[in-house]
């Protein structure tokens, strides 16, 4: 990867100069990058380190305070997200099958008909996570494994060129994680870019080709085993990820070019 | 014996025909809206914003008397004004939904009371609390009906969209740009029907019957295409039977409607098979796996 902005394949997502803050107080400082099409990306660092927020700003929820995200014309609601702690309702009367179908709702609108070539791409993405002949569930129903992996059924029929996991594999047990995992050089092979946050470092080095560590500020960004060395991992953990409250303005411009 | 009572009342009166016509349109897309409301864990959004119309049609009568598009058209600007505000407030700020539209249900209330106060008029607001259901005039009763039409027109439209508002609010605004419009939508629907039912029920009954068949559907299915109609027709047949007992005893018809829908609700809470009382204190023998 490198810092030199070269004309951009369709699809990479390039990281300007990015600043992102709660209430003024940065939760990333400054960060350049280039995520290329078909790439696999593990995000990893302390808590608190900014990565969660990182997510959000890829998925276009939070918008930078300063610098940007060049998506290279690729409309952020093409970019699937699945949060740390999705918000969903699971007090709410549908079963599995419409739930994981409803990943198709960019693709057929709003108001769209589900044509019966959507409810097959439901089936099948259920068969691949492993929840075959269970559509009509309902999901409050579901233990938080099953979960899971309807959630990753859903991203399989959203079908999208880019998609961002925050701790996916936080709360499962070691075989759902495994079978889930093997998803993702899937997802790459098909040329998707796929960027997860992870705590299990063993997870990043196994299925992640490239790694950002991130405390704030980039500490590394490369081939994962060149990224997730004991002194890089001691520099991460030696920001201090207290907050600031009398912290001053920051003076360091937010013009493109600059670097660190 | 049995026609005497439960059809001679409709064969005889046209008032009666009327004002069952008005109740049932009420009924059928109220209810749809109610089991929304319930899932979105906003039952008492309903009544917050019957109270943020009332102060809009007492303005109304003030200006133009008892006249029907006064009163409708205050109530459906103040609503329509709490409700958007109340959503904008959510969304912009970090108050959520229903402490915003608490406070502002408070205040269009305390505006409505003092404007009617200046204005030193004795005005008798029983026929917005209570409506007149007997007294539905034709254009009350095409009002009534031309909401109840759009309303359900646009939950079938818009009814994915619902869906995915309630279940899960965060990716729907990732897929959509009309995501954010949703609930703007949706507490639209409710104000139209609250301002349409008040001519027929009054504000506070008009809630009623948005939320009592609802609940009471709920207790009996999981299935949200089942639950919908199964409102629809619960809050029909509750407008129905209240009529008949308000014709029969003499009860005042809007409350009657409503004591009728009460009655189911306590019945599906005792008897209901996805919930109620007798099912989760005695449930059925488990199965094998």
């Amino acid at each position: 990867m490198t810092d030199t902005p070269a004309p951009a394949a369709p699809g990479t997502i390039r990281l300007v100069n990015l600043t992102l803050a709660y209430d003024r107080h940065p939760a990333v400082h400054h960060l350049d990058g280039v995520i290329a099409p078909g790439e696999a990306l593990a995000v990893c660092g302390p808590n608190g380190a900014g990565k969660s927020t990182l997510l959000k700003a890829l998925a276009g929820i939070l918008a930078p305070l300063g610098g940007h995200i060049d998506r290279s014309g690729v409309d952020a609601r093409n970019v699937a997200y699945l949060p740390q702690q999705a918000d969903i309702d699971r007090d709410f009367p549908i079963d599995l099958g419409d739930f994981v179908a409803l990943g198709a709702t960019r693709r057929v609108g709003l108001m769209g008909r589900m044509a019966a070539a959507e409810a097959i791409r439901a089936k099948n993405a259920l068969k691949r996570v492993g929840l075959d002949g269970m559509e009509e569930r309902p999901i409050g129903t579901l233990s938080g494994g099953q979960m899971q992996r309807a959630l990753f059924a859903r991203l399989i029929v959203q079908d999208l060129p880019v998609i961002l996991l925050d701790e996916p594999f936080g709360a499962i047990d070691d075989a759902t994680a495994e079978e889930l995992l093997g998803l993702i050089p899937e997802w790459v092979t098909e040329g998707r870019s796929v960027v997860a946050v992870l705590h299990d470092l063993d997870l990043a080095r196994r299925a992640f080709p490239q790694t950002l560590l991130l405390a704030r500020q980039r500490i590394a960004w490369g081939p994962t085993a060149e990224v997730l060395t004991p002194e890089n991992l001691a520099r991460a953990r030696a920001m201090s990820a207290a907050y600031d409250r009398d912290a001053r303005e920051c003076l360091i411009d937010e013009t493109e070019t600059h670097d660190h | 014996m049995i026609t005497e009572i439960f059809i001679a009342p409709f064969a005889d009166y046209e008032f009666m025909r009327r004002a069952l016509m008005g109740s049932v349109a009420l009924a059928l897309s109220g209810a749809p809206l109610g089991v929304f409301l319930i899932l979105r864990r906003m039952s008492l959004a309903g009544d917050a914003l019957s109270h943020a119309i009332l102060p809009g049609a007492a303005v109304g009568y003030l200006v133009a008397g008892l006249s029907l598009p006064a009163m409708t058209f205050g109530g459906l600007v103040a609503g329509l004004l709490i409700a958007f505000a109340t959503g904008l407030a959510s969304r912009l700020t970090t108050l959520r939904e229903d402490a915003s539209l608490a406070a502002f249900y408070l205040v269009s209330l305390a505006l409505g009371v003092t404007l009617v106060s200046l204005r030193g008029s004795n005005v008798d607001l029983l026929h917005v609390l209570f409506g007149s259901v007997l007294g539905l005039d034709d254009a009350a009763l095409m009002l009534l009906a031309g909401v109840s039409t759009l309303t359900l027109a646009t939950l079938a439209v818009f009814y994915r969209a619902l869906v995915l508002d309630t279940l899960d609010p965060m990716f729907l605004r990732q897929t959509t740009a009309m995501g954010e419009a949703i609930p703007f939508l949706f507490l639209t629907l409710v104000v139209l029907n609250l301002v349409a039912g008040f001519h027929a029920l009054g504000t506070l009954m008009a809630v009623g019957l948005i939320m009592l068949p609802a609940a009471s559907a709920r207790l009996w299915t999981v299935r949200l295409a089942a639950t919908l109609p199964a409102s629809a027709a619960i809050g029909a047949a509750c407008a129905y039977v209240g009529l008949v007992f308000s014709y029969v005893t003499g009860a005042p018809t809007g409350p009657a409607i409503i004591l009728a829908a009460g009655i189911v609700y306590f019945l599906s809470l005792v008897f209901g098979r996805a919930g109620g009382l007798l099912r989760l204190r005695r449930p059925r023998r488990h199965l094998e796996g």
